[in-house]
C-alpha cells in the first residue's frame, strides 16, 4: 500500500472530520483600509490548511481573526462570524483569552520571551495549571522541545535566555511554546521562514504528527511546503478568498486563472 | 605639464579617481566630522569644569563645617550649686537655669586656666567666659539631669567654643577683624591661641554637625542638621510609598489598558503639563489643600511629602509610561498568543522588562524631590525646630525640617560661620544624591542581569 506521493499520502478522508473552525462572510478594516472581504473558509479538524497568496494579501490579518490577536490592534475591525467548535468566537461573552489558550499560534517573527528556555515554554502550563508538578512541567516541556525539534540542542541550556538561541532556534522554540500548551487549533504564521531545510523538514514532520490530534493552520510562502504538509489550500489575493480547495486540486487543476499564475510564478 | 589622460567618457567626478587618494568630498565630510567632535569634547569641556568649580566651592567652604573647636575642661559638679535640695530629686534639680550652671562654668575655666598656668592677665571674667559657646550651659545641664549621679564628681566636660573662635582657627575671623567687632576681643583669640597650645582647647571632627538639632543665630557653633537630615529621610521615604505605586499604577493604566480617547488625550497632556508646573504652586496648593482644608500640621514631614508626591508623580508617570513603551510589542504578542490575559502580560513579562527605567525615572524624581526647596518654606517647613521628631510613623506627623530648606535657612542668617554651615550642609545633601544615584545604578544592574 506504499505510495509514492506525499500529497495523496497526506490526504485523509474529508468525510471523516468535522468542521473545528467556520468563517462565514469576514471583513477586516484597519481604519479605512478593507484588508480582508467577504472570506468563507470551513477549517476541517485533523488537517492542515495552507493559506497561499502573494505578500500584503491578507493571510496573517485572516490567521489573527481566528484566535482574536486581532483585537490587540486598536485600529482593527472585524466583521462577519468566525464559529469554533459552533460557538461564535466573536461573541460578547468570549473571553479571548480562553479562546488563545485553545487557539494556539506560532509568530512570523519569532518572539520568545526573555527567559531561559525553560521558562518558555513552561510558561503556557503554568498559567493554565497544566501541570500538577515539577515532574511533570518538565515532562511538558521536554516533550514540547522534542516536538519542536529542538531538544537535542537545547536540553544542556534549558536555563539559558531564549532570546540567545539562533533564528530558526528561536522559531521552534516559539512553535514548542505553542504546542506545550496542547490547544486545538495550532495557527502558524510561516513558521519555516527562518528554518534551514533539516529544521523545516522536521517542523513539516511535527505538523503532520500535530494533525493526529488538532487542526492546523499554516502560512506559507513555499508552493513545496504547502504541497507537502497540507491537505486543504486557501489562495488569498488582494484581501479576498480566490479559491479554496484540497490540495491536490489546487496545485494540479487550479479553477482561478490568478491561483494558477501565481502558483506557477506569474504573480505574487 | 602632464595631465593623466582620460580614457573614454568621464561618469561622474569618481571616475578616475584611485582609493589611495582622498577626494574633495570626502575631505569636506571629514572637516565637517572633525569640526562635529571638536564642539562636542568643548561642550564637555565646559560642563566639566563648571562640575570642577561647583565642587570645589562648596568643599572649599563647606568642609570646615564637619569640623569644630572644642574645649576639654575639668569641672567639678558641685553638688550645693546644682542640687540645692540636696534629694537629688530630677523635678528639684531643674529649678536650676542655665544661667546657674553658666557661673559653674566660668568658675570651673577659671580655675583650669589657673591649674594649668596659662596666664589670663587684664582679662574680666566675662571674656574668659565667653570662650565658650552660649550652647555650653544647656549643654552640661542636659547632661546633669539625664544623669544625676555625676552631682559631686569631677568629669571632663567637652564643649564648643564660641564662633568667633571656631572662625579664627579657620582663618574666618583675624586680630584686625577682632578689633573691629563687638563679639570678641583680640586678647580672647591669643588667650585661645594658648589654650589650644596647652590642649585645653582642639579642633576635631564634629558628629554634632551631622546629628545635632539646629541652633540659634547667636550660636553658630552648635548648629547642627540631625532634624533636617531626619525630616528629608522621612519625606522621602513617604514619597517613595506613596509615588512609586501611584506613578506606576497610573503609568500601566494608561499605557496598557485605557482605551484610546479623548479622555486619555486629556489625561496625557496633562500630566505632561503637571511636569512643568513650577514648584512654589504645589507647595501652594499643599497649603490649601493639606494644611488648611485637611487640617494637617504645618512643618510636618507627611505634608511635605505629599506636596513632594504630587510634584514627583508625573516625573515617575511619564519615565514609567517611556520605559513601558519601548518593551517590544512582540513580547506582548507573545504572551497573549499563549493565553495569558491582559494582565499576566503586563505582571510577567512587561513590566520586568520595564523595571530598570522605572527604577531610574523612580530616584530621578525622588532626588529632585530631595532637592527641592520652595514649596516646603510654604508649609512651614522653614520654622526653627529644636526637638526631633519621634520615630515613624508618629514622626511623620512632628514638626521637622528639611536638607535644602536648612540651607536656605542658614544663608539668610546674619553670622558668617553659617556661611560655612551651609556649605556643608550642601555637602551632605550631594552626598545623599550621590548615594541615590549608586542605588539606582545598581538596581539596575541587578534587573538587567535578569534580561
Ligand atoms: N497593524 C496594521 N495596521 C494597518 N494595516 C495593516 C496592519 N497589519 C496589516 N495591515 C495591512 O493589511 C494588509 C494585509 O496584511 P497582512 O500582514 O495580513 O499580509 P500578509 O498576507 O500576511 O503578508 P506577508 O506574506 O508579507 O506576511 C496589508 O496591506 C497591510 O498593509
Ligand atoms: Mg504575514
Amino acid at each position: 500500500m506504499m505510495k509514492d506521493n506525499r500529497i495523496e499520502e497526506r490526504t485523509v478522508d474529508m468525510d471523516m472530520t468535522e468542521t473545528k473552525i467556520s468563517a462565514r462572510n469576514v471583513q477586516v478594516y484597519y481604519g479605512e483600509t478593507h484588508a480582508i472581504r467577504d472570506v468563507d473558509v470551513d477549517i476541517l479538524d485533523k488537517t492542515v490548511t495552507a493559506f497561499i497568496g502573494p505578500s500584503g494579501c491578507g493571510k496573517s490579518t485572516f490567521l489573527r481573526c481566528l484566535n482574536r490577536m486581532n483585537d490587540t490592534i486598536p485600529i482593527c475591525r472585524v466583521e462577519g462570524t468566525i464559529l469554533l467548535d459552533g460557538e461564535d468566537i466573536y461573541d460578547k461573552r468570549v473571553d479571548p483569552v480562553q479562546l488563545r489558550a485553545r487557539v494556539g499560534m506560532v509568530f512570523q517573527k519569532p518572539n520568545p520571551f526573555p527567559k531561559s528556555i525553560y521558562d518558555n515554554v513552561a510558561y503556557g502550563p503554568r498559567i493554565h495549571g497544566l501541570a500538577r508538578s515539577k515532574a511533570e512541567l518538565d515532562d511538558i516541556v521536554e516533550k514540547s522541545l522534542r516536538r519542536a525539534a529542538l531538544w537535542s540542542e537545547a536540553k544542556d541550556r534549558l536555563d539559558q535566555p531564549g532570546t540567545g538561541l539562533s533564528g530558526g532556534q528561536q522559531q521552534r522554540l516559539c512553535i514548542a511554546r505553542a504546542v506545550a500548551t496542547e490547544p486545538e487549533v495550532l495557527l502558524m504564521d510561516e513558521p519555516c521562514s527562518a528554518l534551514d531545510p533539516i529544521a523545516t523538514a522536521q517542523v513539516e514532520e511535527l505538523i503532520d504528527e500535530l494533525r493526529r490530534d488538532y487542526s492546523v493552520v499554516i502560512v506559507t510562502h513555499s508552493m513545496q511546503q504547502a504541497a507537502r504538509v497540507s491537505q486543504k489550500t486557501a489562495f488569498f489575493h488582494l484581501g479576498s478568498l480566490v479559491e479554496f480547495g484540497e490540495t491536490g486540486e489546487i496545485f494540479t487543476n487550479p479553477q482561478d486563472p490568478r491561483t494558477e499564475s501565481y502558483i506557477t510564478g506569474r504573480i505574487g | 605639464m602632464s595631465m593623466p589622460q582620460t580614457t573614454g567618457p568621464q561618469t561622474g567626478h569618481r571616475a578616475s579617481k584611485s582609493l589611495l587618494e582622498v577626494d574633495a568630498g570626502t575631505r569636506r565630510r571629514n572637516r565637517a566630522e572633525a569640526r562635529f567632535r571638536s564642539y562636542g569634547i568643548a561642550a564637555i569641556g565646559v560642563a566639566v569644569l563648571a562640575l570642577v568649580l561647583l565642587v570645589t566651592s562648596v568643599l572649599s567652604n563647606g568642609l570646615g563645617a564637619f569640623r569644630q573647636t572644642f574645649v576639654i575642661m575639668d569641672i567639678t559638679l558641685a553638688a550645693d550649686t546644682l542640687d540645692p535640695s540636696g534629694t537629688g530629686d530630677v523635678d528639684a534639680m531643674k529649678r536650676v537655669s542655665t544661667i546657674g550652671y553658666g557661673k559653674l562654668l566660668k568658675t570651673a575655666l577659671i580655675a583650669d586656666l589657673e591649674s594649668r598656668g596659662i596666664p589670663t592677665e587684664g582679662m574680666s571674667e566675662k571674656e574668659i567666659a565667653g570662650l565658650l559657646s552660649k550652647e555650653a550651659p544647656a549643654q552640661l545641664r542636659n547632661m546633669v539631669l539625664a544623669d544625676p549621679s555625676l552631682i559631686g564628681q569631677t568629669i571632663r566636660f567637652k564643649t564648643y567654643a564660641t564662633g568667633r573662635v571656631d572662625g579664627y582657627f579657620k582663618g574666618r575671623v583675624s586680630m584686625e577683624s577682632a578689633e573691629r567687632d563687638s563679639n570678641v576681643t583680640p586678647a580672647q583669640l591669643e588667650l585661645a591661641d594658648r589654650m589650644r597650645a596647652k590642649g585645653l582647647m582642639s579642633v576635631g571632627f564634629n558628629w554634632g554637625f551631622l546629628f545635632g538639632p539646629d541652633a540659634s543665630e547667636l550660636r553658630p557653633e552648635a548648629a547642627g542638621l540631625g532634624i533636617a537630615i531626619l525630616g528629608s529621610a522621612y519625606m522621602m521615604i513617604l514619597v517613595l510609598v506613596l509615588a512609586l505605586p501611584i506613578g506606576v499604577a497610573a503609568s500601566i493604566y494608561l499605557e496598557e489598558f485605557a482605551p484610546q480617547n479623548r479622555w486619555t488625550d486629556l489625561i496625557e497632556v496633562n500630566i505632561a503639563n503637571l511636569a512643568a508646573v513650577p514648584s512654589i504652586v504645589f507647595g501652594i496648593l499643599g497649603l490649601a489643600l493639606f494644611i488648611n482644608f485637611m487640617g494637617l500640621p504645618q512643618s510636618a514631614p507627611v505634608v511635605g511629602a505629599l506636596v513632594l508626591t504630587l510634584m514627583t508623580l508625573p516625573t515617575i508617570i511619564i519615565a514609567t509610561r517611556a520605559s513601558l513603551k519601548s518593551v517590544p510589542p512582540s513580547i506582548r504578542s507573545a504572551a497573549l498568543g499563549v493565553g495569558a490575559s491582559k494582565m499576566q502580560t503586563v505582571f510577567h513579562h512587561v513590566l520586568p522588562l520595564a523595571m530598570p527605567g522605572i527604577l531610574t525615572g523612580t530616584i530621578i524624581g525622588l532626588a529632585q524631590a530631595l532637592g527641592e526647596t520652595a514649596p516646603l518654606l510654604l508649609i512651614g517647613m522653614v520654622a526653627f525646630v529644636r526637638d526631633f521628631p519621634s520615630a515613624p510613623p508618629e514622626g511623620f506627623m512632628d514638626p521637622a525640617a528639611a536638607l535644602p530648606v536648612q540651607v536656605y535657612n542658614w544663608t539668610q542668617r546674619a553670622d558668617p560661620a553659617f556661611v560655612e554651615r551651609a556649605s556643608g550642609a550642601i555637602i551632605v545633601l550631594l552626598a545623599f544624591l550621590l548615594t541615590m544615584n549608586i542605588v539606582a545604578i545598581v538596581l539596575r544592574r541587578r534587573f538587567e542581569r535578569r534580561w
